[in-house]
């Protein structure tokens, strides 16, 4: 059990500062709501991973990973929004990933379980982490501009659509970590909350980002370590924890107004 | 005699379609070097979409040739930029030149009291310097600007444009603008484009001056014959 724990919270430091990093550029693309839709996505995934003994991250991220492809290629081909297209099927996954998950396994799938993480989680979550940090770097100055100006973007040499494939790509692969800890229906949340906080009290791009990153792994953390003591699923106590840091910067934004 | 060299830009026979609809038609054009044409016309002219044609932003059919060696800078007309946590810095940075101070301070702008404000939170008149600055870092030869007064107050507008004149011929840059103001095609320009999908006019910029000239510019859409 204290294995356990101590992968969870590796975990749970990998995923919170990787999330929060990217959901960084996804509070500003104003696609706050995708990697909470997108999550959904792994469901189907996760259930062929437990229904056929493998690793269900496999799962799951492979079912993002074409999800991410398909819904970039419609965003190409009918110029929708991630977001409208996102919605449109996120649910039809949510439902067969439903029907699809045994019982006994599918308040886990939902909410996170962390007495079944392992070593070989723990060390998968590391070394995606690893990446999907670098990779965000190097594209979060093409993401801002894009977002500025996409002409100006173009202009200047970025790749739009490319970017915005590899960065799809990278909110599945943090979202197929994070699952473990805080399970498919709020794994969202942790690409969301923290850099919807960190922007209440940024007033430039690197305090932005990296407080994002702060506050992902502080709420991740915090949520693995109440589970352990309270012996409750760690995904409802990361929301809470998230919360109650986006809480503090709203009133540090208001005290500070005054 | 002119040479060859005199010209940075030809445009010929250009036309753009987009999504089946044809925004301009045989576009022809020659500009010299050194030298500042304004691109004039009612909305929905064709005149951004030029703008994108030359840079390559949009497919085209026709000719755009640009001399050897050109170097683009680029303002578009419109920006995001209310909504995003970024330093003037941390925006100029993004061209990857370390000269960010001395291109604010080619702008007219103080770079201590600026550098570290949020681009959000700049005047109209602020933003517009802030993006001339970047299209000025990497010392271009060519500038385009998409009306680049949009949302600055007369005063500003005036300080702009004569700033940019004073930069362009001490650099000997070609710049490529777009504008509605008559005021400000007679007096900080050399030629002028009228374009409503196709050529209206394209001469010195004094002729807007001319009352029927103005009528067939904003008036029916009347294309000259291409040379």
């Amino acid at each position: 059990m204290a294995e356990a724990l101590i992968f969870s919270l590796v975990i749970g430091i990998c995923v919170g500062l990787s999330a929060g990093y990217l959901g960084s550029i996804m509070v500003l693309e104003k696609m706050a709501l995708v990697g909470d839709a997108l999550s959904h996505v792994a469901l189907p995934g996760l259930a062929l991973g437990i229904l056929f003994n493998f690793n269900p991250f496999f799962g799951a991220f492979a079912f993002l990973f074409v999800s991410a492809v398909a819904i970039w290629h419609l965003e190409r081909v009918t110029k929708l929004a991630f977001e409208t297209i996102i919605g449109a099927t996120f649910t039809l996954a949510l439902a067969i990933g439903i029907l699809m998950v045994p019982e006994p396994d599918l308040l886990e799938a939902l909410f996170g379980d962390i007495t079944k993480v392992g070593l070989l989680d723990a060390i998968i979550a590391v070394f995606i982490s690893i990446i999907v940090i670098f990779l965000i770097k190097i594209i979060y100055k093409k993401v801002v501009l894009g977002l500025i100006s996409e002409e100006l973007a173009i202009s200047h040499g970025v790749n739009v659509a490319r970017t915005n494939l590899l960065y799809l790509l990278l909110v599945s692969l943090t979202v197929a970590i994070g699952i473990k800890i805080t399970g498919t229906l709020l794994v969202g949340f942790l690409v969301v909350t923290p850099a919807a906080a960190a922007k209440t009290i940024s007033s430039t791009l690197f305090r932005y980002f990296t407080l994002s990153s702060i506050f992902g792994a502080i709420c991740s953390f915090s949520g693995v370590l109440l589970s352990s003591y309270l012996n409750l699923p760690p995904g409802p106590l990361v929301v809470l924890s998230g919360i109650t840091i986006f809480l503090i910067t709203i009133s540090i934004k208001l005290v500070s107004k005054f | 005699m002119e040479s060859r060299d005199d010209y940075i830009l030809k445009v010929l026979n250009l036309s753009v379609a987009l999504q089946n609809q044809r925004i301009l038609d045989n576009i022809s054009f020659k500009l010299k070097k050194a030298t500042t044409l304004a691109i004039i016309g009612p909305n929905g002219a064709g005149k951004s979409v030029l703008f994108r044609a030359l840079l390559n932003l949009v497919p085209y059919s026709g000719k755009i040739e640009w001399s050897d060696k050109v170097k683009i800078g680029y303002v578009p007309q419109l920006l995001s930029v209310r909504d995003i946590p970024i330093s003037v810095k941390e925006f100029l940075s993004f061209k990857g030149n370390s000269n960010v101070e001395g291109s604010l301070s080619s702008v007219g702008l103080d770079s201590k009291s600026i550098l570290n404000k949020s681009l959000g939170v700049l005047s109209g008149g602020q933003l517009r310097r802030v993006l001339i600055a970047w299209a000025i870092i990497d010392e271009p030869n060519v500038l385009l600007f998409d009306e680049p007064t949009t949302g600055v107050d007369l005063d500003s507008e005036e300080a702009i444009y004569g700033m940019l004149r004073r930069f362009t011929k001490e650099n000997e840059i070609t710049l490529l603008l777009i504008s509605h103001d008559v005021h400000i095609i007679t007096e900080y320009s050399d030629n002028m484009l009228a374009l409503n999908k196709c050529v209206i006019f394209f001469g010195e910029s004094k002729e807007i001056m001319n009352p029927s000239l103005q009528r067939i510019i904003y008036g029916e859409a009347v294309c000259v014959e291409r040379t």
